[in-house]
């Protein structure tokens, strides 16, 4: 129909509709979208797509799967929805902790916080228990951790490992925006008599609310998604849809119930991210791009408040984190015979070993190369996430009718079985998947939607009134974009770019992917010395750990430093 | 309407860049006639001059490719029947033996080396797979808590239910370890149909299920480097012989044990086989060939704490000073294994809830 009326136009007509097809804000929206919905239909909904109406079929909609998937799906929401909450319980406060307050050490302590979110959780695990179990170097401390780690039902530790995994997604969301928020209207509400309690409730917690959201929703659907905490903790006894899926498919073939379990995930996914575009489309919070500085603790109740969140951050984040470098460089071995009194030392041999090929293995890791392996797979993640996650934020802070269709969608890579789609990989790519190639995009496919979640809120926070005034001004689009988008958005980016980093040097969604020994990475070298017995083994895995940890920490720290804006507001 | 045509018509250049996308993203690194792909489980591992000497002795490159347990790996191989990833798989052992002979995705080869290899290992007589290793998975416990507590160790199954050995044994969960589920078969081989009632007695005196080896041996057992809470743990006969190869000094004698008491162990028989539709039948055969070899067979055992399987290969010396065989391990026939495995699991995970 259409081509009819343009086959008839004259060349005026055509000429208008191309001029006003440009203008117009779809073909600037579908131009923004290009990329990233290019990029999630061949590497997610194309492979999911496949394996899901190759694997599902009707038989597998009987009665006894319903009621085995029942339990499964409310247990999954329940510990979600915990979870979620002590996590905000923890990270609001340690939000307004970094956003409000200077303190020393406060760049590392933010910085150690997202790192417990890159390590592999039997590394923690392990460690932790080495030292503070007991027969541990700090048996003393053994009431304390044997109540934390030893004894306690395995549930309140699935709580208190997500708490510990995504408190750092509530502190770099949150804590952005209300590091974002004009300080003026908190002072003018202060000065027209309003106490704290009311200063928060009706201006700075209606401002926070788009962040409050989309922190909420990524933490919720990483703990209802919650995969490698379950199974290392949770036992037999708790199963969450994705641990049920992949025992679907990988351990007790079933396959038609895996993809039903698949399909039953991705349409909470998508009922999650509608009612997040419906809520977040009823609240907008354009400020000013002022930023609250942070500044010492003043009051004895300011400084109460730092100094005990400080305490319980460092126990709770530093003590888990800091028995890795300390066991790395501990030999607990004692001689055999007289093996009454364990006996300690302090040895580097763990690193060295790293650096020997003793057996001459072809699947030997070199430490150096695992490094720059997973740096370079972090830094292409980075790039590559920000690249899709920058229009498709564009287009969704102002959203049209296509963003409504599209929001959800974005969010579907968290929701989507990592087993499953992995067998979709390999399904679409067959052999070429082994090519090194996928290991950026597998990780971009998870960071994705955390990095358009993060720079969403504050492109959506940038006034317009400031572009326009801007454009008035004479400024090119170009110069508008700097001078007003950018000081806003640096922050975000920052952010952005952690969580970009972290999933990547995590391997999060790597149990999607086939290794390649001539591309080892730290974790793959983690877990090589972890498959076999023996103190050299542990030990070296313990200094693997504690290289990513430092790399990552390190990372971190250079991200959060740069300065990306020369207005000097940072 | 003319939004509408614009969108579709970008939708159609998606679709085009969407192709050419995938087309660079196929674009494979150059499959020269003369590269072999070994599709494997993670816990492979082998020294590179072997693999140099076969690729120099055939003009060949030989690749690897990990794809999670031995599980994981086969179920893959499994899927990927018509197209497969590689050439030749390695690493199904007997437990899963009876779902690769079903699924038919293996070629039979009768290679020449097998008459180097000992019968009783020789599973499949139509020669679709061929053993290349194996290793007993057996109760490791710590020499040193025994010692200390004045306790025996425990020789039967049934020793284990008794209360001195409360709260002492970490096992694997049989759905998700491959250890795991070798110890719950040599249960059922015990005890027939009243292996659940006996998983029942040992959750009453305190067994502790975890999900993996690693968290096993490593969080939970004692004696190992993460000092754990539990002197026994279910492991491999040669883990002792490990201890002492890794250990971070020199030890004359292993902190841990093996129980080998009959049918207390259970023994993991690896299988190699030439996938349907590979690319180089013939080099898959020669390499085949080369695991089967001397060579092969006698860097194995200190890459991946197995033994070899061709009676010429000499073992090295800490696994016959440390490890330990068990004498009569369980016996289960691989067809009985395939046909209740699932089954098995399923109740054990109810039996243990």
């Amino acid at each position: 129909m259409q081509t009819n009326s343009l086959n008839h136009g004259d060349t005026e007509t055509r000429r208008n509709f191309f001029l006003r097809a440009f203008a117009s804000p779809w073909f600037f929206h579908v131009l923004l979208w290009l990329a990233p919905i290019l990029f999630l239909l061949s590497y997610f909904f194309l492979p999911l797509s496949k394996i899901l109406i190759l694997a599902f079929n009707t038989s597998a909609l009987t009665k006894a799967n319903f009621q085995l998937i029942l339990p499964i799906v409310s247990f999954t929401f329940y510990q979600a929805a915990l979870s979620t909450i002590l996590t905000f319980i923890l990270g609001i406060p340690s939000a307004i902790l970094f956003s409000r307050f200077n303190f020393r050490g406060k760049p590392l302590l933010r910085a150690l916080t997202a790192v417990p979110f890159m390590l592999p959780t039997v590394v923690v695990a392990s460690s932790f228990n080495a030292l503070f179990g007991n027969h541990g170097l700090f048996s003393f401390m053994q009431s304390i951790s044997s109540s934390f780690i030893l004894h306690p039902s395995s549930f309140s530790l699935i709580l208190t490992a997500h708490v510990f995994y995504n408190t750092t997604i509530v502190i770099r969301i949150v804590g952005n925006a209300l590091s974002r928020l004009d300080p003026k209207l908190e002072q003018s509400a202060r000065s027209l008599g309003a106490d704290t309690f009311h200063v928060w409730k009706n201006v700075t917690l209606p401002l926070l609310r788009p962040s409050l959201l989309a922190a909420a929703l990524l933490v919720f659907m990483f703990d209802f998604t919650s995969f490698g905490v379950i199974l290392l903790l949770g036992g037999s006894n708790f199963s969450t849809l994705e641990v049920e899926i992949y025992l679907r498919v990988l351990k007790l073939p079933n396959l038609p119930l895996a993809a039903l379990l698949s399909i039953v995930q991705l349409i909470f996914t998508l009922i999650f991210s509608i009612l997040y575009t419906r809520i977040i489309s009823q609240v907008t919070a354009q400020t000013n791009p002022r930023f609250s500085a942070s500044r010492p603790p003043k009051t004895p109740r300011e400084r109460a408040f730092v100094f005990t969140l400080y305490a319980l951050l460092i126990t709770f984040f530093l003590l888990p984190l800091a028995s890795l470098p300390i066991r790395s460089l501990t030999r607990l071995e004692a001689d055999r015979g007289q093996r009454g009194e364990v006996q300690y030392g302090f040895t580097t041999d763990y690193y060295e070993e790293l650096f020997i090929n003793r057996r001459g293995s072809l699947f030997y890791v070199p430490p150096i190369q695992a490094a720059r392996n997973s740096l370079g797979y972090a830094s292409l993640t980075v790039l590559l996430s920000l690249a899709l996650g920058y229009p498709a934020a564009y287009a969704l802070a102002k959203p049209t009718r296509l963003e409504k269709f599209l929001d959800p969608l974005v969010m579907m890579p968290l929701g989507a079985s990592a087993v499953m789609l992995g067998l979709g990989f390999i399904f679409s790519f067959g052999r070429a998947l082994a090519s090194p190639f996928f290991v950026p995009i597998a990780h971009t496919l998870v960071a994705l939607p955390f990095v358009i979640r993060t720079l969403q809120p504050a492109l959506a926070s940038i006034p317009e009134r400031l572009r326009q005034a801007a454009a008035t001004l004479g400024a090119s689009p170009f110069r508008v974009w700097q001078t007003v988008d950018f000081p806003i958005l640096s922050r975000a980016t920052l952010s952005a770019a952690t969580f970009a980093f972290t999933v990547s040097l995590g391997e999060f969604g790597a149990t999607l992917l086939l290794t390649r020994p001539e591309y080892p990475t730290i974790p793959i070298a983690i877990q090589r010395f972890l498959s076999q017995p023996g103190g050299l083994n542990f030990g070296q895995a313990m200094a693997m750990a504690t290289l990513l940890m430092l790399l990552a920490t390190l990372a971190i720290l250079v991200i959060e430093k740069l300065r990306l804006s020369d207005s000097g507001e940072f | 309407m003319k939004k509408l045509t614009i969108l579709l018509s970008s939708l159609r250049q998606a679709q085009g860049i969407a192709f050419l996308f995938l087309l660079a993203s196929c674009a494979p690194t150059p499959t020269e006639p003369q590269t072999i792909t070994i599709l494997t489980h993670d816990s492979f591992a082998i020294s590179e001059d072997v693999i140099k000497t076969f690729e120099a002795d055939n003009n060949a490159k030989v690749a690897f490719i990990q794809s999670g347990d031995a599980g994981s790996m086969l179920n893959q191989a499994i899927l990927t029947k018509d197209a497969p990833l590689a050439d030749i798989l390695f690493g199904v052992d007997n437990t899963f033996l009876s779902r690769a002979l079903d699924a038919d995705i293996f070629e039979p080869y009768q290679s020449p080396v097998l008459s180097d290899i000992s019968a009783e290992y020789i599973l499949d007589k139509t020669y679709h797979v061929l053993p290349v290793d194996y290793g007993d998975v057996c109760i490791n416990y710590d020499k040193n808590y025994f010692a200390e507590n004045n306790l025996t160790i425990p020789q039967t199954f049934e020793d284990l239910a008794k209360p001195e050995y409360k709260d002492l044994l970490v096992v694997e969960d049989p759905a998700t370890s491959s250890p795991g589920l070798a110890f719950l078969l040599a249960t059922r081989a015990h005890f027939g149909d009243g292996y659940l009632d006996y998983w029942q007695s040992l959750k009453a005196n305190g067994v502790v299920v975890v999900d993996g080896w690693e968290t096993a041996y490593y969080t939970n057992f004692s004696a190992s480097s993460g000092k754990g809470p539990q002197p026994m743990v279910v492991s491999y006969a040669s883990s002792p012989a490990a201890e002492v190869f890794f250990a971070s000094e020199p030890l004359t004698e292993s902190p841990t044990a093996s129980i080998v008491a009959p049918g207390m162990c259970f023994r993991q028989i690896e299988f190699v086989g030439i996938l349907k539709n590979t690319l180089n039948q013939a080099l898959a055969q020669k390499f085949v060939d080369f695991m089967l070899s001397q060579q092969f067979q006698e860097d194995m055992p200190l890459n991946m704490f197995v033994y070899p399987v061709n009676q010429k290969a000499q073992l090295p010396e800490v696994f016959v000073k440390y490890a330990e065989v068990a004498e009569n391990p369980a016996v289960l026939s691989y067809a009985e294994i395939a046909a209740n495995r699932d089954a098995w699991i399923e109740a054990w995970t109810e039996a243990m809830k």
